[in-house]
């Protein structure tokens, strides 16, 4: 049951394998540049496994900020998974032990993943979301690890393998965009992320859009009712 | 320093685990009943949310200056036609990868 799950997710998660390898072993390259070590990498990659927000704690370590303004920071920079786990909190209703971790591990990769696809028939969903969920901070973890007992001696040249993230969130919204009922959502999130990153900028806009986008869905006539 | 510097990691990983589990120990329990209203927006975010990631992912790029954002644009068209025409993940991300990685190289 487990081996099946695996097969099932593994393949899932090779767009996030190359991206996350490649992002990872960037940060762990600049981690090591600002004077800390493997073992520090291992802590932030397993420990906080935000993306982003992990490059941003980099330039936080090196400044004068403090921990409140670390926290306040990261709770503009991470404000969206908050919805991930509201969207998710039906899918995962059933999951038991694993819970936790399936919720500490929900990337906006591994939410893009399994918010996507229906489970495959035959797969147990739980171990499918599982092994989707782990085999994803894998890739992280091992990627800092890498870039950090690297530094910056990389053998290969593999600057913009970074946007097998972008190419893999457009699929997922190609995917989308063919079932009926997605459509308005989906143009509504791309086309309400587009103006408030046209006028907030790229810093601090996800938060604000998706609360203009729970808005704008909430109030869009007619819209309610034909998803239920 | 070293404090000053595990209190920083710790406050960014305990507000990003909070922020993720938060929702979980709201409305994760079975016989709390999501409000109605939470239950539409849970089934329509998926979509919105991957429209965002989209833009999200390509938040850095500048139109205004070259390359003005053609590898970029070049690359996301790629994803969308070979995923309108195979239907396969991996494909559309290898192709528009790769083809991404050598107009960074030419422009």
């Amino acid at each position: 049951m487990r081996l099946r799950a695996l097969r099932a997710a593994f393949p899932k998660t090779l767009p996030v394998m190359a991206g996350y390898l490649f992002l990872a072993i960037g940060f762990g390259v600049l981690l090591r540049k600002a004077g800390f070590g493997t073992a520090w990498a291992l802590l932030m990659s397993g420990g906080i496994y935000a993306g982003a927000m992990q490059f941003v704690t980099i330039d936080l370590l090196l400044s004068i900020a403090t921990p409140l303004e670390s926290a306040l920071m990261t709770l503009m920079v991470n404000a969206r998974h908050l919805f991930y786990g509201i969207s998710m909190s039906g899918k995962y209703r059933q999951t038991g032990w694993m819970k936790p971790y399936l919720a500490f591990s929900l990337t906006d990769e591994t939410y893009a993943l399994l918010a996507a696809d229906k489970v495959p028939e035959g797969v147990d969903s739980r171990w499918f979301f599982f092994f989707i969920s782990i085999l994803n901070q894998a890739y992280w973890v091992i990627g800092s690890v890498l870039g950090s007992l690297l530094g910056q001696m990389l053998p290969f040249d593999l600057a913009g393998i970074e946007f097998a993230m972008t190419a893999l969130f457009v699929a997922i919204l190609v995917e989308h965009w063919q079932k009926k009922e997605a459509r308005v959502p989906a143009l509504a999130g791309f086309a309400v992320s587009l103006l408030c990153l046209i006028f907030l900028g790229p810093g601090g806009f996800a938060a604000p859009a998706i609360l203009v986008i729970c808005g704008v869905l909430l109030l869009l006539p007619g819209q309610r009712e034909a998803v239920q | 320093m070293e404090m000053r510097h595990l209190s920083i990691i710790l406050a960014v990983a305990g507000i990003t685990a909070i922020l993720r589990l938060l929702p979980f120990l709201l409305f994760g329990r079975k016989g709390r009943n999501i409000p109605t209203w939470l239950m539409y927006l849970s089934q329509v975010l998926p979509s919105a949310i991957i429209g965002l990631l989209v833009v999200y992912s390509l938040r850095s790029v500048n139109p205004f200056y070259p390359p003005y954002g053609l590898p970029e644009l070049l690359g996301v068209a790629t994803a969308v036609l070979m995923h309108r025409w195979k239907h396969n993940t991996l494909l559309s991300v290898f192709s528009a990868t790769a083809l991404y990685m050598i107009l960074l190289r030419l422009f």
